[in-house]
């Protein structure tokens, strides 16, 4: 017996395949279930997560509905992640937040975003807030560079922190030991398997989604989005290193390293999330989970917007436009930390460590076979 | 879609791998191709659906194949499993055109893989569909739409009009888009068999065809091969033979596909529904002990079997759709398989003591065999005495039937005066017994069905531009 409705039915469908195997070339999860004859809450959690919804063994199926058998695993292990990332959120009492994420994660973004521009307002008169500012230490007269280290330093910690609660979670869950010896190997394999999404390809052709003919869309705009981040995430590294190291102070001309990556990234920022959400619009309703549109739809626009106001920030921010925007960017992307834990977020983390333990059970697989 | 009233040159009935494959040939030679499906779409492709290799020769080990697996094995390999019920000619020439299909598959979209986990005696012989038979089956129906194959669902054929061996025109059940007749120059008629006609079963099997399971599609019920045999075409096969697997009894009457089998024979005893045992459950390994099963169980009273073992070799097989039934002690099992308990025990105790031990090897014939009992059980051989006892019921699942329509090199149908027919041809499980006369070895149905299917749609569009 399982702990949910959703796991049961997981248990129920990973019955049938293991005793088909068809799909075993498609991805990782069906070469991980092979690797068990029964399953307990964290085997399905594990294997959850490590479904890349490509959709492939759907529509591969001889037994996918209208078949009475009803094998529909894209789905079932889609509302199975989504309630195994409540069930890993922390502090627990925040594990509510991700069953109406969509409202949730907007109410936050709003309230930050206006807590930015009050405080602003509220700290600074007119002339400074609706003032053209230029030069090194522009934005800092608006809040000085302290505060904004500070503030994000701790909200990112907060995120950090959370994060890696949930991970400990989950990791336990799924039967690894906590204690354990970081296996350099797998780690690599993983991040390899995570960096090329791998098992968003159906197994070569790609992946499905409004019909049964396979893309490659998806994977193309995960790449922009998630490149994209990882480029803005090193532009607000390098800037912090320019900062305390070589004392140079933001804004930075258009040419100078935090703003080319931040741009780059902003771009792919721009294009990936646009092309998910449209992808999300299109996909094939049986395939997905209906119920968490709004989580899907609420980190994809956290994303843009985040993106949006950087970037009209950069083309506006020698202007009186430049204090309201840095509010708004400043409240994006605050709440977008505070809310990484609670949001759609977390499916990369959870899946990157599913993938670290797909990667040490093949090599145990291996070895043991070649023994 | 295309206008119906247009004669096309090509019309090819059915939906599954050969149907596909003659379509795709058919219209890579430059013939307007129309493919009937007599299926929804979800069910489209009969019992390809459920495949998921393909046998092919070949001279040198590839990427997914371990081994060479040379045109003289397979013909030896054919010739033993068949009796010598083959047509020589026909099969040594698929056997040659079987290399060039691994290619030219690849080439149809269709992807391969290397065998599939608890496959690996297949693993030098056997090409595996990645994603399996139903992957393989949407890779040919889009590429056949790509190249302009007009294809239509639920298009069930209710008549034939044939003259002379010479095919005129097909008629629809339903009409669509107001047409119900339609005309082309060449039939390929790759619509399978007739094992899911229940009725045609009982003609030969009697009432207890009602207990056979069909491991395949519902819509293989041989209206096509039917309707070609009363209008002169010459038959194959042995009518009264098909083939069979012992499945799980629990399985649904249709499509239960392959994830109903049971291969676990050899770890214990079979016994029927007077628990007594019945045949040597040690006689062979795979894949012949799987084949044999279906039709030893269909010859037992109300066509029903168990598989009973116990606790030590439970997680010594593939895992199961359905769980074994349980039992603390063997009567206990009895009375859940609703079997005398005093007979089941007898025949455990009878068993368990003509039981002498050897060094268990399930891969190899190991010396693991009984001594003082009728029937024996040469093999693998262990006494069952650690509980919990358990049990697979199983009946007989039915996979294809032999009877087919006969055909020449160009998979052109031959009528019952043994000449050719001008302009009908046939793929698949619909002629597989021009090759196939008994028996079976896993994948041969589809080398059957993607060599003739991509013959017969060549000639056709020859036949049709001629």
């Amino acid at each position: 017996m399982h702990g949910t409705k959703i796991l049961e039915e997981a248990d129920r469908l990973m019955t049938v395949c293991n005793s088909c195997r068809y799909c075993e070339g498609l991805c990782a999860v069906f070469p991980a279930m092979e690797m068990r004859r029964a399953f307990s809450d964290g085997d399905l959690n594990y294997l959850a997560n490590l479904c890349h919804a490509c959709g492939a063994c759907y529509t591969d199926c001889q037994f996918s509905p209208p078949h009475e058998f009803n094998v529909n695993v894209p789905r079932t292990l889609a509302v199975a992640r989504a309630e195994s990332y409540a069930a890993y959120a922390w502090p627990r009492a925040f594990a509510g937040t991700f069953a109406r994420n969509g409202l949730v994660i907007s109410l936050v973004a709003a309230l930050s975003v206006a807590a930015f521009i009050f405080g602003f307002a509220a700290l600074h008169d007119r002339q400074v807030l609706f003032g053209t500012h230029t030069g090194p230490g522009a934005f800092y007269k608006l809040m000085p560079h302290n505060a904004m280290a500070a503030l994000f330093g701790a909200a990112f910690l907060y995120a950090i922190a959370a994060l890696a609660m949930g991970v400990r979670a989950f990791w336990r869950d799924i039967g690894e030991p906590i204690g354990m010896k970081t296996d350099a190997a797998a780690v690599l394999q993983a991040i390899r398997d995570a960096g090329e999404l791998r098992y968003l390809d159906g197994g070569g052709v790609g992946c499905f989604n409004e019909d049964d003919r396979p893309t490659d869309r998806r994977r193309l705009y995960h790449h922009f989005t998630f490149y994209g981040f990882a480029l803005c995430f090193a532009s607000t590294c390098v800037a912090t290193l320019y900062h305390y190291l070589l004392a140079r102070e933001a804004p930075y001309p258009w040419w100078d390293l935090p703003v080319v990556l931040g741009t780059l990234g902003g771009i792919g920022l721009l294009i990936g999330p646009i092309g998910l959400l449209a992808e999300r619009w299109k996909r094939d309703s049986i395939l997905v989970d209906e119920a968490r549109y709004g989580m899907d739809v609420a980190f994809i626009a956290m994303l843009f917007l985040t993106s949006l106001t950087g970037m009209v920030l950069l083309i506006l921010r020698e202007t009186a436009a430049m204090g309201p925007l840095l509010a708004m960017h400043l409240g994006v992307v605050f709440s977008l930390f505070v809310t990484m834990p609670y949001g759609k977020f977390v499916h990369g983390i959870y899946r990157f460590a599913a993938l670290v333990r797909y990667a040490m059970e093949r090599r145990a697989m291996a070895q043991g076979t070649a023994e | 879609m295309a206008d119906l009233n247009q004669k096309f040159d090509v019309l090819v009935i059915g939906g599954g791998n050969a149907a596909l494959c003659a379509a795709i040939s058919a219209r890579r030679a430059g013939a307007s191709v129309l493919v009937l499906e007599g299926a929804p779409k979800f069910y489209r492709g009969g019992n390809t659906r459920h495949t998921r290799n393909m046998r092919c020769a070949h001279d040198a080990a590839t990427d997914i194949l371990t081994g060479p697996y040379t045109e003289e094995e397979f013909w030896d390999d054919l010739l033993r499993l068949t009796g010598g019920q083959t047509d020589e000619e026909l099969a040594k020439f698929m056997i040659r055109e079987s290399k060039d299909i691994l290619n030219w598959i690849v080439e149809q979209g269709v992807r391969w893989q290397p065998s599939l986990g608890g496959t690996l005696s297949l693993g030098r012989t056997n090409s595996f569909f990645l994603g399996g038979g139903r992957a393989m089956l949407n890779a040919l129906y889009l590429t056949a739409e790509k190249l302009g194959v007009e294809i239509v669902y639920d298009a069930e054929v209710i008549d034939l009009e044939i003259e002379h061996g010479m095919f005129l025109s097909a008629k629809l059940k339903q009409p669509i888009d107001g047409t119900s007749e339609i005309r082309a120059s060449a039939l390929v008629a790759a619509a399978g068999g007739f094992e899911a006609n229940i009725e045609w079963l009982k003609e030969y099997w009697g009432e207890a065809a009602d207990n056979f399971l069909i491991r395949g599609t519902p819509y293989n019920r041989g209206s096509i091969l039917k309707m070609l045999l009363d209008k002169g075409v010459q038959d194959i096969g042995d009518p009264t033979q098909c083939h069979a697997v012992a499945i799980d009894a629990r399985a649904p009457k249709f499509d239960g596909g392959i994830i109903t089998r049971h291969d676990s024979v050899v770890f214990g005893i079979v016994v029927n529904k007077h628990a007594q045992r019945f045949y040597d459950e040690g006689e062979d390994i795979w894949p012949k002990r799987y084949a044999i099963w279906g039709r030893l169980v269909a010859a037992q009273p109300d066509q029903i079997a168990y598989i009973i073992f116990d606790a030590s070799v439970r997680n010594s097989f593939m895992p199961t759709l359905f769980p074994p039934i349980e039992g603390g002690s063997i009567a206990e099992l009895a009375a859940k398989l609703e079997l005398d308990p005093a007979s089941l025990e007898k025949t455990i105790v009878e068993f368990n003591a003509a039981v002498r031990s050897g060094t268990f090897d399930h891969t190899i014939l190991d010396d693991c065999r009984t001594e003082g009992i009728t029937p024996p059980k040469t093999h693998w051989a262990r006494r069952i005495e650690t509980p919990p006892y358990l049990a697979y019921p199983v009946r007989p699942g039915i996979t294809f039937t032999y009877l087919g329509t006969r055909v020449n090199r160009q998979a052109r149908m031959v009528m019952k005066d043994g000449k050719p027919s001008a302009n009908m041809f046939a793929a698949g499980e619909i002629m597989a017994g021009n090759v196939l006369g008994k028996g079976y070895a896993a994948g041969i149905g589809m080398t059957i069905g993607s060599v003739f299917g991509r013959v017969a749609g060549r000639e056709a569009a020859k036949n049709a531009r001629n």
